[in-house]
């Protein structure tokens, strides 16, 4: 599903299908129609693995709903605010650690090993610190989306070709300068890389947050689809989620393609 | 090269210094109340409680709890993702047409997913143990398809002209020259499990570390709270860095 626009167009002088195509057409048949045997099999409880007929309704009811919307645009605005702290200050300290050998050496293993480490766990704290409301949810996609773009900021920093800074200091460019000028646009893609796994699990985060304790958002909409046991309904909202975040990590992707500069002459 | 090291030793000092500084501010700013000690406790009690919760919450149960769990989507993600890998990596259709499939499973939020797995396996350790395992199981897949096809072709060749089955030329030469690439990717799956399995404990309540900090919090225990959360940090830090010296230890000299 994520991957469906990547489908390879084969070249003329081959029949309209290829085998790749074929494969992945086929692929997609027999899982639909297992889930439907096992639909019908009734070998799990009833509506653990509901139709495909049921799960479209439910898709259908779940985009004509007002409250779909209004929810994803509470989680879009948490993400939102998360992507841009977390991102913030994940490029400060990324540029600060990269610049310096002294600091790198000093903390960049802080930040290595405390990277990987599951950031839910932290959601109590920022409960105490930012309350119940989407303030916490802003601070764990924030303290998430912190640590891949911090990493790949330093990293970026120092894969910097050191003519392009020693211009720049020539030019006697102040701090500001240096950052605007040269810094953020040599090392763009490692940053746009950055930010689009920080961006990804950032989203993680927020919906996990929501899945634990708000009274909106997508992952509230889940977890209370859950909770009532509505299956079809927490399909189709898995399946919207899916489908979003893909959406989202492809429009990153591009990004790059796009502010990437003219060819040099 | 020795005074590299030595300025690298000072500069790591320097670091934890700097550490122990912020956390002795931290106590400062709450003991003058600058700081709500009811939202943030005192990092000397936060230190002190330590024992209690090591002592008083069965940790070591817990710990050996979220271990099997993390320790069974390991396996799965072997014994699934190495053959799945090597099967794409043998029939270049089939790498065609899923590879990037995989790849956009790696980047898909599985974990969000959870509410699904508790109601196929039941608030259980294996709902955990599951998560894990398709957490985990692109990262395997992928590098084992990366290592195999970059397998160099003088060993091929080698293979060749000792006229070696395909079999033969498989188990003898491209799947030892591929190992180190696959464990690359067993401690990406493993690293992934452990995030999920401890996310997951959490998040549901049920079983080891990541529901300890989760009842504390449930209690308001805060010193007990931040205690525990230390605690899983550092024991998740602690099986990184193990994991990377398995794979060192393992990783043939080139």
């Amino acid at each position: 599903m994520a991957a469906s626009g990547h489908v390879t167009v084969a070249p003329a002088s081959r029949p309209w299908l290829g085998r790749v195509a074929l494969l992945r057409i086929g692929f997609v048949l027999t899982l639909l129609v297992v889930w439907e045997a096992l639909a019908a099999s009734g070998l799990l409880y009833q509506d653990v693995v509901p139709s495909i007929r049921k799960i479209a309704a439910a898709l259908v009811a779940v985009l004509a709903d007002p409250a779909f919307y209004r929810n994803l645009g509470v989680t879009a605005y948490e993400v939102a605010f998360a992507l841009a702290i977390g991102g913030a200050a994940g490029l400060a300290v990324g540029i600060l650690i990269g610049g310096s050998r002294f600091l790198a050496a000093a903390l960049e293993h802080y930040l290595y090993y405390l990277g990987p480490t599951p950031k839910i766990i932290f959601f109590p704290i920022m409960i105490m610190w930012f309350g119940v409301g989407p303030g916490s949810k802003m601070a764990m996609g924030a303290l998430s989306c912190f640590f891949p773009v911090a990493l790949s900021a330093a990293a970026g920093m120092r894969e910097i070709d050191t003519v392009l800074i020693r211009v720049g200091r020539s030019f006697r460019a102040s701090t500001r300068q240096m950052v605007a000028k040269i810094y953020l646009p040599a090392m763009r893609t490692p940053v746009i890389n950055g930010l689009r796994l920080g961006l990804g699990i950032a989203i993680i985060g927020v919906l996990l947050a929501e899945t634990k304790l708000s009274n909106q958002g997508l992952g509230f909409m889940i977890i209370q689809a859950y909770t009532l046991f509505n299956m079809p309904r927490m399909y189709a909202l898995l399946i919207l989620v899916f489908a979003l975040a893909a959406l989202v990590n492809a429009g990153v992707s591009k990004l790059d393609q796009i502010s990437a500069p003219p060819a040099r002459q | 090269m020795r005074t590299a090291t030595r300025s690298l030793i000072g500069a790591r000092l320097v670091g934890a210094a700097g550490l122990v500084a912020v956390i002795l501010v931290v106590e400062i700013l709450i003991r003058l109340a600058i700081i709500n000690p009811f939202i943030v406790p005192l990092p000397s009690e936060i230190l002190l409680s330590f024992g209690r919760v090591i002592t008083e919450e069965q940790v070591l149960s817990r710990f050996m709890l979220t271990a099997g769990e993390a320790l069974g989507a390991g396996i799965l993600v072997t014994m699934v993702g190495v053959p799945l890998g090597i099967l794409l990596q043998r029939i270049t259709n089939l790498r065609a047409a899923f590879e990037t499939w995989v790849a956009a499973f790696a980047a898909a939020p599985v974990v969000l997913a959870y509410p699904l797995f508790l109601v196929i396996f039941g608030r259980s350790a294996v709902t955990i143990t599951m998560i894990g395992f398709v957490a985990g199981l692109a990262p395997v897949i992928l590098k084992t398809i990366e290592g195999l096809a970059g397998v160099k072709p003088v060993l091929l060749r080698v293979g060749d002209s000792f006229k070696l089955t395909p079999w033969q030329r498989f188990w003898t030469i491209e799947f030892p020259a591929a190992v180190p690439t696959i464990f690359t990717g067993l401690r990406l799956g493993l690293i992934f499990a452990l995030i999920n399995v401890v996310g997951v404990e959490f998040l549901i309540n049920f079983g080891g570390l990541g529901q300890l900090i989760n009842d504390l919090a449930e209690r308001y225990d805060l010193p007990g709270t931040y205690a525990a959360i230390v605690f899983v940090i550092l024991v998740s830090v602690a099986f990184f860095a193990a994991v990377q010296r398995i794979e060192r230890w393992l990783r043939p000299v080139t």
